[in-house]
């Protein structure tokens, strides 16, 4: 019979710890769910009643890159709305990229809303490591809190088709 | 079956040590969507596993090899007339590699300014290459395959690892051939652009 102490039992602990984080990777986004703490990489911005579509992309990666103009349309789109200007933010996160790779994208592309740096993949490990592009689609409750709506990898297609079901899926009017 | 507790203390420090080392040694990485499953993950590796044999100030061992375009490229063509980067990744079909090459095929215009070429450079054979590469859109650069004598180029600067890849590493060569720049980058990550454009500006 093995007597298990003090520091037995410490060491099976952090073991059981430890295999809890080992290969564990966080999980992606889920909808209805709501986004892990990203700070203080990141803070959601807080439109009221509105939504926020976060892009998770990198400057290295080819599908983002063909992708960016199809976004910058999204974003020409939800500006030119008189209605959805106040409602709908649009934010990258550059996961990986360091902040003077992800002023590369934002310069090579002309992108005119907010991109954020990851350049230490924490963001991107709490997101659970999607690939690349990712949007993610989060409504903004009155009181503040927020629900997640839309969790999707690769290119969205359709500009308008995609600006509709944002509208849909978030409930926003 | 009877065990000392001392012994099996020591059983579970040790297991526990090494559940650390791997927690800690996990690899960060992120991948384009481009390659969809066909990423090889090897895990973490040896950060550096060559001793590099030229240094800043030298003349850059000449070199010719084949390119996925088709013909063969030598490093003394440029000589006089372009800086060159040297960008040695280490494998096709790996996730660090994969994300590295697009970056540089969107600041064509950075390099151009600064007067350089860049050639990619990897121990895969050209088949290869030209699979992955088609995945990550028209590249403005040559790529070029060490593969047979394998490791060839790799061996002259000191950049072939045990296992027979290459380093991730750059160096940049003035038109007057001198080495100009060196980084043997941990393999496990990718170098910031901003080391090689820093690198470029410094040239002149």
């Amino acid at each position: 019979m093995i007597k298990i102490k003090y520091g037995t039992s410490i060491m099976l602990m952090l073991m059981i710890l430890l295999g809890g984080s080992m290969g564990w990777t966080a999980p992606l986004p889920a909808v209805g769910g709501v986004l892990p703490d990203l700070s203080p990489n990141f803070s959601l911005p807080k439109p009221n009643d509105g939504v926020v579509i976060i892009e998770i992309f990198s400057m290295y990666c080819p599908y983002c890159q063909k992708e960016a103009p199809n976004v910058n349309k999204l974003y020409d789109k939800i500006q030119a709305s008189p209605n959805l200007k106040s409602k709908i933010r649009l934010v990258g996160i550059g996961v990986g990229n360091s902040a003077y790779e992800v002023d590369i994208f934002r310069k090579k592309y002309n992108v005119r809303f907010p991109l954020y740096s990851d350049g230490d993949f924490k963001i991107h490990q709490k997101l659970g490591e999607p690939r690349t592009p990712y949007f993610i689609g989060v409504k903004i409750n009155p009181d503040g809190s927020h629900r997640i709506f839309y969790s999707k990898l690769g290119e969205f297609g359709d500009v308008d088709a995609f600006l509709a079901a944002m509208v849909r899926l978030s409930g926003i009017k | 079956m009877k065990i000392k507790k001392t012994s099996f203390d020591a059983i579970m420090l040790s297991f526990g040590g090494v559940l650390l080392a791997l927690f800690l040694a996990q690899p960060v990485f992120a991948l384009s969507d481009a390659y969809k499953d066909n990423i090889y993950n090897p895990g973490v590796l040896k950060p550096i596993d060559s001793k590099v044999k030229v240094k800043v100030g030298q003349r850059a061992p000449d070199f010719t090899l084949p390119a996925i375009a088709g013909g063969k490229i030598a490093l003394s063509q440029y000589r006089g007339k372009k800086n060159v980067v040297l960008s040695f990744v280490p494998a096709a079909w790996t996730p660090v590699c994969s994300d590295q090459w697009p970056g540089y095929n969107i600041v064509r215009d950075m390099f151009d300014a600064h007067d350089a070429i860049l050639l990619g450079i990897t121990v895969d054979n050209i088949p290869t290459l030209f699979s992955w590469t088609n995945q990550m859109g028209k590249l403005w650069f040559p790529v070029l395959s060490d593969f047979y004598p394998h490791g060839k180029v790799a061996q002259q600067y000191g950049i072939l690892r045990t296992d027979g890849v290459a380093e991730r590493a750059l160096f940049i060569i003035d038109k007057k051939g001198i080495i100009r720049y060196i980084d043997v980058h941990d393999i496990n990550q990718r170098p910031p652009l901003e080391g090689i454009i820093t690198a470029l500006e410094n040239l002149k």
